[in-house]
């Protein structure tokens, strides 16, 4: 899946998970050490061959004009310079940043709404239906909800038909062939995918907040928009940052939904960098080009969650 | 719970709009799936006579029994030896502390945040240079590489936690290392196998990416990859589309729905610990 989910480790520290071992136990343990990297040895070689070493390529690849068969020529950084410089590739990184506002910032914020007014869900058998029903979108392939909506937004589609029926046919169109739209539309099948798993966490978290938070607050005098303010956010703060990792990768590494339900089109209006790698390297045979914008991809991601995740985790410890 | 009725009323309403949101989507597509072939349906309709033999048509028009085959013989050459070796990786990193552990595991959580994109173009060249491109290894090789930073770090993360006073134990009791991972640890680490499994498994079975770059048979795919050409190939036919697209979902939802408690556990911890 596009699920490369969250970074960096939680709170399981080495430093403090065992207390430091007897001088005899260690002379066992330095002989097990040996027969230690055997276990760990199979995981390491199929990560270096299947993914460190294409990641060197990546790197490599992105400092040639190669167009995959013939001679490969050296160009320097000439490639990134294309990717900070074209007005079309920069468009794309913008979509992927448009992207952002829609697969992270409204999931998480109607989230946030939700959670806060429902606190738990019901045990029962309310609570696990809810939790059936809001997982489905994770659970089916996210092809499979690109054609659902894709259908859902066509002309004939059910967005449409809900509008004519309360008197807005004006505004019907193919949402995801409108040039004004398109990018807007894929980020709406984005949200729909990730608010349900975004809901669940929050929620969960929530019903961990101890509920005597609340009591005081509202001694204090505090409303509604102050509790949330003063005890919801900085209780969730770790579960928000989960969410926005989780939603933010999505986001920027979307492909699935943008290849099914607009081919990044129309123009170049929902094309994201996922495509624009896979485009330019196998229909385009700029290998080269292609390298470098998947290079770029990387560390914009890095560059997004690095930061969140100090912030999520860094002062709670 | 000092909430007051009316927002716990508020609440209520939101979360059923919620669900709404969520089920549309596949209602309209059941809509359109039983309207009769060649018509042209609108939004969301019931069909005066429902044509159920869509579904029929739609199986035999995706190859439903060959994309199951590929699916699960996808499955069956990623899951068991993803787990097994993210296990063994782990117990060494988390139990045996292997020297060098620390860099070890540092190098896997590069790998974490890493979008398939950026790797996919040297797997082409790499899998064409082994003979393997449309074949399913094409598939199942890269993926148990490029699950290795999540499984490994949550299999770590189990192991970190057990105290080593139960290996010590074991060790006393003269037992190889072996015998330690085998007999002692790994069935404690049960429930962490169980919703790494279940997490792969679902990756595994919707990988697209993969599947559409390195496998040009449809039948050779994944669930998703196979979705995917049969999107290509009907989708002018919504009816069909619409047929067949449920269709593909199906299995995954049974298998969501049996095994639905786990999934969920599995889903929350799985990204409350990335």
């Amino acid at each position: 899946m596009t699920s490369a989910l969250g970074s960096a480790p939680t709170g399981h520290d080495d430093r403090r998970a065992r207390p430091t071992p007897a001088r005899a136990h260690r002379f066992r343990w330095a002989r097990a050490a040996g027969t230690g990297w055997l276990y760990v040895l199979p995981a390491l070689v199929m990560y270096a061959v299947f993914v460190l070493r294409p990641l060197v390529l990546t790197l490599q690849y992105s400092l040639y004009d190669w167009n995959g068969i013939g001679v490969a020529r050296w160009v320097g950084l000439d490639n990134y310079l294309t990717v900070f410089t074209d007005s079309d590739l920069l468009k794309i990184i913008g979509n992927a940043i448009v992207l952002i506002v829609f697969f992270s910032f409204i999931p998480v914020a109607l989230g946030l709404l939700v959670a806060s007014m429902v606190r738990r869900i019901t045990t029962g058998a309310f609570g696990t239906v809810v939790r059936t029903i809001l997982f489905l979108p994770q659970v089916i392939p996210l092809v499979a909800a690109g054609i659902a909506w894709s259908w859902l937004l066509s002309s004939n589609g059910l967005v449409n038909q809900a509008l004519r029926a309360v008197g807005l046919g004006g505004v019907a169109r193919a949402w995801l062939g409108d040039f004004d739209t398109a990018l807007p539309a894929v980020g709406v099948i984005g949200a729909w995918v990730l608010l349900g798993l975004c809901t669940i966490l929050l929620v969960t978290g929530m019903s961990k907040i101890d509920p005597a938070l609340y009591e005081a607050a509202r001694l204090d005098g505090a409303g509604p928009f102050r509790e949330f303010l003063a005890v919801t956010l900085p209780s969730l703060r770790q579960e928000i940052g989960v969410c926005l990792t989780v939603t933010i990768i999505a986001a920027l590494a979307s492909f699935d939904i943008v290849y099914i339900s607009t081919s990044g089109g129309p123009g170049l209006q929902t094309t994201v960098p996922g495509l624009e790698i896979y485009r330019l390297a196998f229909s385009q045979r700029q290998v080269g080009l292609a390298s470098a914008l998947a290079v770029v991809l990387m560390l914009l991601v890095l560059a997004c969650v690095l930061p969140i995740q100090r912030l999520s985790r860094g002062e709670k410890q | 719970m000092n909430l007051s009725r009316r927002e716990q009323l508020t609440g209520r309403v939101f979360l059923i709009a919620l669900i709404v949101v969520t089920l549309l989507p596949f209602v309209s597509m059941l809509s359109a799936a039983l309207q009769p072939r060649g018509t042209v349906p609108s939004g969301l309709e019931w069909p005066s006579d429902p044509q159920w033999g869509n579904f029929a048509d739609a199986f035999t028009a995706a190859n439903m029994g060959a994309l199951l085959r590929s699916s699960l013989l996808i499955v069956a050459g990623v899951v068991p030896v993803s787990v097994l070796i993210a296990t063994m990786a782990g117990f060494g990193l988390g139990q045996l502390r292997v020297p060098g552990g620390r860099l070890v595991f540092g190098l896997f959580l590069l790998g974490l945040t890493l979008p398939f994109e950026a790797v996919v173009t040297p797997l082409y060249y790499q899998m064409q240079d082994l003979g393997l491109l449309n074949t399913r290894w094409a598939i199942i090789l890269p993926l148990i590489g490029l699950y290795m930073p999540f499984a490994v770090f949550w299999m770590r993360a189990h192991f970190t936690n057990v105290p080593v006073e139960l290996s010590e134990a074991a060790r006393v009791d003269g037992s190889s290392t072996w015998q330690l991972f085998w007999r002692v640890q790994v069935p404690l680490a049960r429930p962490a196998i169980a919703s790494l499994t279940i997490l792969m498994f679902l990756w595994t079975w919707n990988q697209f990416l993969l599947a559409i770059v390195l496998v040009d048979d449809a039948t050779k795919r994944t669930m998703a990859g196979a979705l995917g050409a049969f999107q290509g190939q009907w989708g002018t036919d919504l009816v069909l589309l619409c047929a067949g697209s449920l269709l593909i979902l199906t299995p995954t939802l049974i298998v969501f729905l049996i095994f639905q408690r786990q999934f969920i556990k599995a889903l929350i911890q799985g990204s409350v610990k990335g």
